[in-house]
């Protein structure tokens, strides 16, 4: 199918207008069909994408503002291919995971979700600067409705503080696109917001570490990067559970995605001179949000932090400049918002039943609701990196690959497995296990239907990848290894050129 | 004795006067037929205006671009035309919104339309001219006209919006032929081609400089009155407040291009004869303009303030564009206004719809904030449409105002002013929040109690739904139209040499 990213991304844009007009109580079912229609789209996708090439694939290129070099251009290859699927997962199992009951205004709800999803899918697609400017901000709209709308107390705050920090961030970012493409302009003479064309942009250090600034205001807020974290832990606090786990599961991706995308290749020599910059704040992140988890009371806050923690792992992936690391990073980016993504769906599960996020108001939890406390226990093994869990794969990538750029900023990380593992189990361990020490718990029910639908196949996933990860490594892999090479040929100063460990260098070494 | 004048009719060129005659004819039938007829209903009269301003666009469309006439004092250049037809298009989306369900004041009044379309040919006059006197004859024609315009709105508070404009449009037209008295006393001309070479030649003369910047500055104080540019706007928040919400929404666009084109006229020809001073003090005060009313706006309770430092925020924007003076600027300067015209005309006609002849909501505004809480559950097309003239304001994509911004940022950062367009960033930023709060009262919040589909949707009719429907489609679909609409303007100011 030739159109196929394209319908990936207007299909739900299509199916949320037409939303408005369904009967408010078919909403849900409405859209659970229309979420599963794209799921089994980007399953396609992947069926038909040529594991073997790394570059680009089904691209479409149409201008829109031939003047100003602005053209709607898509493109799909092994590091986006796997987040445009976990989107549509995580949108399709999160609509599932409503309740009606609770939620009023599904219609509202099921619309915003449709629209969310096309911008999130958008952005991991766009190969052109504007346009995927375009769907960064188009993102926010819906995000600000679903907090403010069916969040907690304070939600408008939080919603509105989410909105403006990204914003802000962003026009910064957009300030650096303009300048990246009038400095294209002058090499080439022509107007292009092509990313592709970008690529072949030959800037100087100097320059790259201006642009790379910019652009890193408007990453680093989304990633969230310590200290641009405050945002995050707020809306996360008064979101939905749907909001909690579309935020968590694709929304920081981005960040991820365009510190990939964006400024490895466009600015090689500056990432590289960036890397004890970034490392040094992704250290802090790490070990600094997971001590702030250990400190928390309220369950969704400890998963929170702990999201924001393991981002950091992410950001150091990325910045380790050699196949490992950044491959590593894109599968934990998968993995991160499988396993988070499940995590505020259980916390959600619980806070439906109980209206309570305290971790004090629960204990012995495993005893009452024996299905929900092992799906609990998967999902958090996971979150903490064990072994034969999708946590592990790329956690361990990560850091392998990032010992060989400092084997003590490994060790700092690696303490964040420690850490992790202890603020999970104590979060286990007192709301789990013990005694029941609140009578109200007794009569709680076990997961039911709707949510084992949602929950279950997270939990296969969880075990799949772990024990067989190579189906979506190797992709990965594949067009990872040519970002390095390209990046390693851009690479102008000698410094950049020894530090990008791309395959040929490798190679030759051997 | 004095040698009789000969001149031919070919020489004098009509043909550029045509739109304006035609506008200047139309006023006339009005006023006729009232003389013949009286108690006609105002759709008689809406009619006619569109249907002549239909008229005039077609005229104004058939125009030779670079063409002089009538004795060298009209130019009809790209820009005259291009602002000619944003003129005209806003005009008519404009004059509909008079057919409102419920009966207001001024539309009653035939004069109502004869003294807008004298207007519109003051407008024309104005911007298809260099010559310092025929704007001058423009630029009050139309403002004398819109003073009674708004004042014909029949509240105590639009007379003394009326009146407020009147004295400071006073003031300005003073300041106005002050500076003209200095060029003329310069160069010995009133045409700005002519004043451009004369001062070219005597640029070198000590003093001189001191003397051309005097006058610069009492034209740019004449032109920051009309364009509510800082530490002259502060008419402009009341005089919006008291005209009529799609009067408000129209003096916030038509005027303003009109005066932007002048401005580019006038201040392109210093910037072009190296006068730093001028090129500084305009981005001085469009960034002071720009961020100054962004703050102002935070704190506003009312929609329609809000609104009115929003329009001076943007005209803040479009006024650094002035400055930055290259094709690309000059260029953002139409685009910008071409598709803020629809956005904001369309915010403001929100506004006419819900308008109240008594104040409902609040003691001291019509639109309080509170008056659309919960909107979304009441009226959800009407909360969706208002949200998106919202975010197309605050610059987010792909909607129309979004397209004049970037493209605005880019020519800053072209000329290597790349703080200019972080300012600009930042400013959106901050603008964003009032926006949002907009957004937040609509989606967010609980309705009040009062609040009924009645109260919001009150004034609401079929022609207002049409051009509310016309202002959504061109806000959201403004993505597949910049393409040709930036190479049209593109061409048009390439051809006028800016």
């Amino acid at each position: 199918m030739e159109h196929i990213l394209s319908i990936l991304i207007f299909f739900p844009l299509l199916a949320g207008i037409l939303g408005f007009v369904v009967d408010k109580n078919s909403a849900k079912a409405y859209g659970i069909s229309v979420a599963a229609v794209e799921f089994l789209l980007s399953l396609w996708l992947w069926a038909s994408f040529d594991t073997t090439n790394a570059g680009m694939q089904f691209g479409e290129f149409i201008p829109l503002i031939s003047q100003f070099g602005i053209s709607y251009n898509v493109g799909v290859d092994g590091i986006s291919l796997f987040i445009v699927i976990m989107s549509a997962l995580m949108t399709l199992l999160g609509i599932i995971l409503l309740d009606e009951s609770k939620i009023a205004n599904m219609k509202n709800m099921i619309v915003s979700l449709l629209f969310l999803e096309m911008t999130m899918v958008g952005v991991f697609l766009s190969l052109d600067a504007i346009i995927f400017y375009l769907f960064w901000e188009l993102s926010l709209v819906p995000m600000l409705y679903i907090i403010g709308a069916w969040g907690g107390p304070t939600r408008v705050y939080a919603a509105v503080k989410f909105f403006l920090y990204t914003f802000a961030g962003s026009l910064v970012m957009l300030v650096g696109l303009l300048t990246i493409a009038y400095l294209y302009h002058l090499e080439a003479g022509v107007w292009t917001f092509n990313l592709l064309d970008w690529y072949q942009l030959d800037l100087s250090v100097g320059l790259q570490f201006w642009l790379f600034l910019a652009l890193f205001a408007g990453f680093a807020i989304k990633v969230p990067m310590f200290p641009f974290h405050t945002w995050l832990p707020h809306a996360h606090g008064q979101a939905p559970t749907i909001g909690s786990v579309i935020l968590a599961a694709v929304l920081l991706k981005m960040g991820t995605y365009g510190f990939v995308r964006f400024s490895l290749p466009l600015f090689p020599d500056a990432s590289v001179q960036m890397i004890p910059f970034i490392l040094t704040l992704s250290v802090i992140m790490v070990i600094y949000t997971a001590m702030v988890a250990f400190a928390q009371k309220d369950m969704k806050q400890v998963i929170a932090y702990s999201s924001v923690s393991h981002m950091g792992i992410i950001m150091i992936g990325v910045f380790a400049m050699n196949a490992e690391g950044l491959g590593g990073s894109i599968f934990l980016m998968l993995s991160h918002g499988i396993v988070s993504g499940a995590l505020f769906m259980l916390v959600g599960v619980i806070y439906e039943r109980t209206g309570t996020k305290i971790m004090s108001e629960f204990g012995g939890l495993a005893s009452i609701m024996p299905v929900y406390a092992t799906v609990f226990g998967i999902m958090l093994m996971a979150s903490v990196g064990l072994p034969l869990t999708i946590g592990f794969v790329g956690e361990f990538l990560v850091l392998l690959g990032f010992y060989e750029v400092s084997p003590l900023g490994t060790v700092l990380a690696g303490t964040t497995i420690i850490i992790g593992s202890i603020y999970m189990l104590t979060l286990f361990k007192r709301s789990f296990f013990g005694p029941v020490t609140n009578e109200k718990n007794r009569n709680l029910k076990d997961l039911n239907a709707r949510e084992l639908t949602a929950l279950l196949p997270l939990v296969a996933i969880v075990v799949w990848l772990g024990v067989y990860p190579k189906p979506v490594l190797g992709p990965i892999d594949t067009s990872v290894k040519k970002l390095l090479v390209d990046m390693e040929y851009k690479a102008r100063t000698p410094e950049a050129k020894e530090t990008i460990i791309s395959l040929q260098r490798a190679k030759e070494e051997k | 004795m004095l040698e009789p004048v000969k001149i031919s009719l070919e020489a004098l060129n009509l043909a550029t006067l045509m739109p304006m005659l035609i506008a200047v004819a139309g006023g006339l039938i009005i006023l006729t037929i009232d003389l013949i007829k009286e108690n006609l209903h105002k759709s008689l009269y809406v009619m006619l205006t569109v249907l002549i301003i239909l008229i005039d666009m077609g005229a104004t469309l058939g125009l030779n671009v670079n063409d002089r006439g009538f004795f060298d004092v009209m130019l009809v250049d790209g820009i005259a035309i291009v602002t000619q037809i944003i003129i005209l298009v806003a005009s008519a989306l404009f004059i509909p919104l008079a057919l409102t369900s419920k009966r207001f004041h001024e539309y009653s009044y035939p004069e109502f339309f004869a003294l807008f379309l004298f207007m519109l040919a003051g407008l024309q006059f104005m911007v298809s001219s260099d010559n310092l006197i025929l704007i001058f004859i423009g630029l009050e024609t139309s403002s004398l006209a819109l003073y009674t315009l708004i004042a014909l709105h029949n509240r105590h508070n639009s007379f003394e919006a009326a009146v407020k404009y009147f004295t400071m449009g006073a003031l300005a037209a003073g300041f106005f032929t002050m500076g003209s008295a200095i060029l003329y006393g310069l160069s010995g001309s009133l045409e700005l081609n002519q004043i451009a070479d004369a001062l070219q030649a005597r640029m070198i003369e000590p003093g001189m400089l001191a003397l051309v910047i005097g006058g610069a500055s009492f034209l740019l104080a004449a032109f920051a009155f009309k364009l509510s540019l800082f530490p002259f706007h502060t008419w402009a928040p009341d005089v919006y407040e008291g005209a009529s919400a799609p009067l408000a929404g129209y003096m916030s666009i038509v005027p303003k291009i009109a005066a932007f084109v002048v401005s580019m006229r006038i201040f392109e020809m210093f910037i072009k004869l190296n006068v730093e001073w001028v090129q500084t003090s305009i981005l001085v005060m469009a960034v002071i303009t720009m961020t100054l009313a962004n703050i102002m706006a935070l704190v506003q309770e009312d929609v329609k303030r809000m609104l009115a430092y929003s329009s001076i925020s943007h005209a803040g924007f479009v006024m650094a564009a002035i400055a930055i003076a290259t094709t690309k600027s000059n260029s953002a300067v139409f685009l910008y206004y071409g598709l803020f015209m629809f956005t904001n005309l369309g915010a403001f006609a929100m506004l006419w719809v819900s308008r109240h002849k008594h104040k409902v909501h609040h003691a001291r505004f019509d639109h309080p904030y509170e008056k659309f809480a919960g909107m979304i559950n009441i009226m959800p097309m009407g909360a969706v449409v208002m949200a998106l003239f919202m975010l197309s304001l605050a610059g987010v994509p792909p909607f129309s105002v979004f397209w004049g911004k970037i493209y605005i940022m880019s020519s800053a950062v072209d000329v290597g002013m790349i703080w200019l367009a972080i300012v600009m960033g930042i400013n959106s930023a901050i603008s964003a929040y009032y926006y949002l709060k907009l957004i937040v009262y609509m989606f967010l919040k609980e309705p009040s109690t009062t609040i009924t589909e009645e109260t919001v949707y009150y004034n609401v009719s079929k022609p207002l739904m049409t051009v509310l429907g016309l202002t959504v489609f061109a806000t959201v679909a403004s993505i597949f139209f910049v393409d040709p609409l930036l190479e049209y303007i593109t061409h048009m100011v390439q051809v006028s040499g800016y």
